[in-house]
């Protein structure tokens, strides 16, 4: 970088500190939220001094909700668990149909092949609520309401578009002649497919599959229709907390706070990878 | 036979590429593809390694139909003119490639591997990755990996094209004899004619979507079946003078700058017509002033390039000629001179086609003209 000069500096320096609170105190206020009681976070007018206390977590941790009128029974692990489970497999899934189908779409130019793209990436202009109603009929007519395979399979229509078209152009920036050259030095499609495209487009999928997961891991409206308790996911869950003697601020900031470690550990882990992945383009030979 | 291509048309959307294009190729034999980029010289390789597929015609590997038989099952090597190593493989992990795809053993793989890097001194770089090569490496890598599974069939497509100009110098030295050691039918793919004539058995020229002629390099430098191919093979550059041939009494006579200049007997069909004749550098010399047929000129500047020494010069009518003799031979290096053209070496083009014209006694000699 050329040198800057001093004002420079301090300006550049206020500047990404005021984007720095901007997007962070929210979580940052949440964080605070979450050490303290219902009374201390509804104070008018709000204080940052207060006795901080884990007794929302305690009270995550062991499903058991002190409220005025008694104690109620929470799922919230059962939620991060339901979360993590459904994130996972449809990740895994949508990996291990996108990615040989975007390479199709990469290599083989065949009829149709671009209408079918278009047609995968059209999932994602629709908002989810259009075709919930009628998925429910459905799902509940062929018992796939309120069960993880079905709620695996809606979230193909998250994750699936995503990686396919990622993937699809990491695949295409692999020079053809480096895989012909695989190919003529005398192994087959699949061999060529596994030794040479998958690795050279791997930082690629890599990506694909990071934000996948952070789309799947927070998608609300598929699981709040089509799960009950038992399968919700922790963006649902959190909704237990409205309860009949008023809503829990604290638990669910201790929620948002558990429910949003995960993704953030896992973003931070593959920074590198998301930023590379998603701004470089694949290994040029 | 190891290759044969019949009537071969490959079309890319509505442009054809090559159309009807045949060639047989002899088991051990060096042919060059030569020609300008555009002629469809690496889509023909591409053809005979299988990665695209022709739109009619047929290729035969040792007589057999290749139709329908994947690159992999084909047994050929391939070096590309942008080496097209695997990136993330070493230099090693790459040449073993034709070999890893045999389930050969690991011992047996390495040997292989040692032996061919060794014969292209790139041993020392086995364990670098691709982007740590040299380009003078990669290139070397390529060709140790198109070279390590011994194929019966070796297409090289400008191997030389992406390396600097030292190198490629020596690599013109060495490749024939590689070649040769390899005892392989090799196909050699590049738009340098010192380097087709350096390593072919025969040259194929091609241009237009098709081939112009084939022949021994020897062949296309003496009997050039177009004015193209002649402006291509030579260096410097053929002699190109726009003549109209007249017949007199005892045969056919072209004027160059006012003089006239006497040709075989053989061109009388070509008389009234519109030409170009050829007159290569090398079969002008200069004469004493009053010799027959002796050109005037005007020496503008003199050249020497090692072994020869290329004289520029303009006709009394301003049209450039240039006149090459062996460096060392005295000749005067500036003002006014004359030169004399050994007829027996000159060539008539006809100017609209670029087509050689025979003379009627050549015509049997005729091969492989457009």
């Amino acid at each position: 970088m050329e040198s800057t000069s001093l004002i420079e500096r301090i300006l550049r320096g206020i500047a990404i500190t005021v984007v720095i609170l901007f997007f962070m105190f929210p979580i940052f206020w949440i964080f605070l939220m979450s050490l303290q009681t219902n009374e201390t976070i509804l104070r008018v007018p709000p204080s940052m001094v207060f006795e901080p206390s884990l007794q929302n977590y305690r009270a995550l941790i062991t499903g058991q909700l002190e409220t005025q009128t008694g104690t109620l029974e929470i799922r919230f692990m059962g939620n991060l668990f339901n979360s993590f489970f459904l994130s996972t497999t449809s990740v895994a899934i949508g990996l291990l149909l996108g990615v040989p189908a975007a390479y199709a779409f990469a290599r083989l130019k065949f009829r149709g092949s671009e209408d079918i793209a278009f047609t995968l990436l059209s999932f994602r202009f629709a908002p989810p609520l259009l075709v919930l109603l009628p998925l429910t009929i459905y799902f509940q007519q062929i018992g796939l309401a309120n069960t993880y395979g079905g709620l695996i399979w809606v979230y193909q229509l998250i994750v699936l578009p995503l990686i396919l078209w990622i993937v699809r152009g990491y695949f295409e920036d692999i020079p053809a002649d480096v895989e012909y050259a695989y190919r003529i030095a005398g192994h087959d499609f699949w061999a060529t497919f596994r030794k040479i495209a998958l690795p050279l487009a791997g930082p690629g999928i890599a990506a694909a599959g990071l934000l996948a997961f952070i789309f799947a891991w927070n998608n609300f409206i598929f699981a709040l229709v089509l799960a009950s308790a038992d399968k919700q996911p922790v963006t649902v869950g959190a909704l237990a907390f409205i309860t009949a003697s008023g809503i829990q601020y604290g638990q669910i900031a201790a929620g948002i706070i558990l429910s949003i470690a995960p993704t953030f550990a896992l973003a931070l882990y593959a920074q590198r990878y998301l930023v590379e992945g998603l701004s470089l383009g694949a290994v040029k030979g | 036979m190891s290759l044969a291509l019949n009537n071969i048309v490959k079309r890319f959307k509505t442009e054809t590429v090559l159309n009807d294009v045949s060639l047989t190729v002899e088991t051990g034999e060096t042919l060059v593809l030569f020609g300008p980029s555009g002629a469809g010289k690496t889509v023909l390789l591409r053809l005979i390694a299988g990665v695209i597929e022709p739109d009619a015609g047929q290729i035969l590997i040792h007589g057999k139909d290749m139709d329908g038989v994947e690159p992999e099952d084909r047994g050929i090597g391939m070096a590309f003119q942008n080496f097209a190593l695997f990136p993330h493989m070493d230099a090693s992990a790459n040449i073993a490639a034709p070999l890893t795809a045999r389930r050969m053993g690991q011992g047996a793989i390495s040997d292989t591997v040692g032996k061919v890097a060794k014969m292209l001194k790139i041993d020392h770089v086995l364990h670098h990755k691709p982007k740590e090569l040299s380009n003078g490496q990669k290139q070397r890598t390529a060709l140790a990996r198109a070279l390590a599974g011994a194929p019966s069939i070796l297409l090289l497509d400008d191997p030389l094209r992406n390396v600097d100009a030292k190198l490629r110098f020596e690599m013109r030295l060495e490749l024939p004899r590689l070649l040769k050691d390899q005892q392989a039918t090799v196909i050699y793919v590049t738009q340098d004619y010192k380097e087709a004539m350096a390593l072919g058995d025969r040259i194929a020229v091609m241009s237009g979507h098709g081939i112009q002629q084939i022949g021994t390099p020897q062949d296309i430098y003496l009997n050039p079946a177009n004015i193209d191919i002649a402006r291509l093979f030579g260096d410097p550059v053929i002699n190109l003078l726009d003549v109209t041939p007249e017949a007199d009494g005892a045969g056919v006579v072209v004027s160059v700058s006012g003089q006239p200049l006497r040709l075989d007997a053989g061109y009388a069909d070509a008389v009234g017509q519109d030409c170009v004749i050829g007159i290569r550098p090398e079969s002008l010399r200069f004469v004493s002033k009053g010799t027959k047929g002796a050109i005037p000129v005007t020496i503008e500047t003199e050249a020497p390039l090692n072994e020869k020494t290329v004289t520029l010069a303009l006709t009394k009518n301003g049209r450039e000629i240039m006149i090459s003799r062996p460096a060392g031979e005295i000749a005067p290096s500036s003002g006014d001179a004359y030169v004399a053209a050994d007829t027996s070496q000159v060539y008539l083009f006809d100017r609209k086609t670029g087509a050689r014209v025979e003379h009627s006694s050549a015509e049997n000699k005729k091969k492989g003209a457009a």
